[in-house]
Order: structure tokens, then C-alpha cells, then sequence
């Protein structure tokens, strides 16, 4: 199973009684304000989940599968994150029936 | 975090105040709420197994590290660390470009 933003409007409208349009831009809003502060240059520290940063890569050689023909992959910055404790420690617990 | 890192952030608290402003017709208390609820689907929705898919934005999964031996640092003595689930982004399309493309702040 797997949560989607139709899914956290859906718990909000439910759980804290705003209708269905306020839920909705809500959640849309928090994920384009991470995004936001990515693009410029921000890094987001969500205390309890995580923090998102973006992270400056090299210029480095890559190959094109299907040909082999070598071909440079540009510099570009990336976004990583990286889990807060309290969230590791949350998932670490998870005893999954079967491992991936 | 080290001293040397001065890359401005956005926290959580950030977060409320700018949705707060842009969703006017709200009041406070309640992006507050809100906000946390997010935060917390996100987190309990790992925690129980399962993956978390945001168009645009990208999606979270699990992934399993295997047992491993490690030492104790401190007294050298080898221990077995058994396997465990750690959460994993993977970036959306959008996300990407976005984050590739530099913007000046915008304030």
C-alpha cells in the first residue's frame, strides 16, 4: 500500500474538520513549499522526519546502456535527504514479513 | 552539522508561518495542526512498511540492510548487527529539474 497526497487530504478533511478544498490545497502547498526552498538554495529540516538538502555533483563519465558509447553526465545538484533519528528508529522496528 | 555550514534553512515552523500566510483563510492553530498531521502520516506510514508516492515531489520506501558484523569501538570486540529497514527518497521528475535549476530566494 502506499500514501498519496489524495490519501493525507482525505485525513485531514476527516481529522481536523476542514473541507475538502482546504485539505487538498494544504497538503499541495506544504510539498511546493519544500520545493521552493529547495530551488533556492534552502535546505528543509522537518524535525521528527528528516532533512532535505541538495548536494552539488561532478561532472563524471557514463555510458549509454543500450549503445556502450561513452558519454560525459553533467554537473548538476541533486536533492538527498536524509531521516532524523526519531524516523529511523520508527522504521528500524518495522519487522517486515519478507525482506526486499 | 558543522561550523561551516551556513546553507539557510527552512524548518518546520518555517513552513506553518508561510502556509499560514498563503492560506489566509485559515487560522493559525490549524496549519499548525495540519502541518504535524503531515508530518506524521509521513513518518507512522514508514514505520508501518508502507511507501509513500507524491506526485511531483517523489516517493519514500523502505529499504533493507542486511545483518552485518560490527565492533564495539570501544573494546574492539566483534558483535552482530542484525538486518534492519532504513527510509529511502527517491526524488520526482519535477523535484529534480526544479532542484537542478537553481532560483535566486525569493524574499
Amino acid at each position: 500500500m502506499s500514501l498519496t497526497k489524495a490519501d493525507m487530504a482525505e485525513m485531514l478533511y476527516d481529522e481536523l474538520g476542514l473541507n475538502k478544498r482546504e485539505a487538498k490545497e494544504i497538503v499541495e502547498q506544504f510539498f511546493e513549499e519544500v520545493k521552493i526552498a529547495l530551488e533556492t538554495g534552502h535546505q528543509v529540516k522537518l524535525s521528527g522526519f528528516g532533512n532535505f538538502m541538495i548536494r552539488s555533483k561532478a561532472e563524471r563519465p557514463g555510458r549509454n546502456p543500450k549503445t556502450g558509447e561513452e558519454i560525459p553526465i553533467s554537473a548538476r545538484k541533486v536533492v538527498t535527504f536524509r531521516p532524523g533519528q526519531k524516523l529511523k528508529t520508527r522504521v528500524e522496528a518495522y519487522a517486515g514479513s519478507e525482506q526486499q | 552539522m558543522t561550523d561551516r555550514d551556513f546553507t539557510p534553512s527552512l524548518t518546520r515552523s518555517d513552513l506553518i508561518d508561510n502556509l499560514a500566510r498563503s492560506q489566509s483563510h485559515l487560522n493559525y492553530k490549524d496549519v499548525e495542526i495540519a502541518v504535524k498531521s503531515l508530518i506524521e502520516m509521513m513518518s507512522s506510514a514508514l514505520a508501518q512498511g508502507d511507501r509513500i508516492e507524491i506526485r511531483g515531489f517523489g516517493s519514500f520506501s523502505l529499504h533493507y540492510r542486511p545483518p552485518r558484523m560490527g565492533r564495539n569501538p570501544k573494546t574492539g570486540e566483534k558483535v552482530q548487527l542484525p538486518g534492519k529497514y532504513v527510509p529511502h527518497f527517491k526524488p520526482g521528475k519535477e523535484l529534480r529539474d526544479r532542484a537542478n535549476n537553481q532560483k535566486p530566494p525569493r524574499r
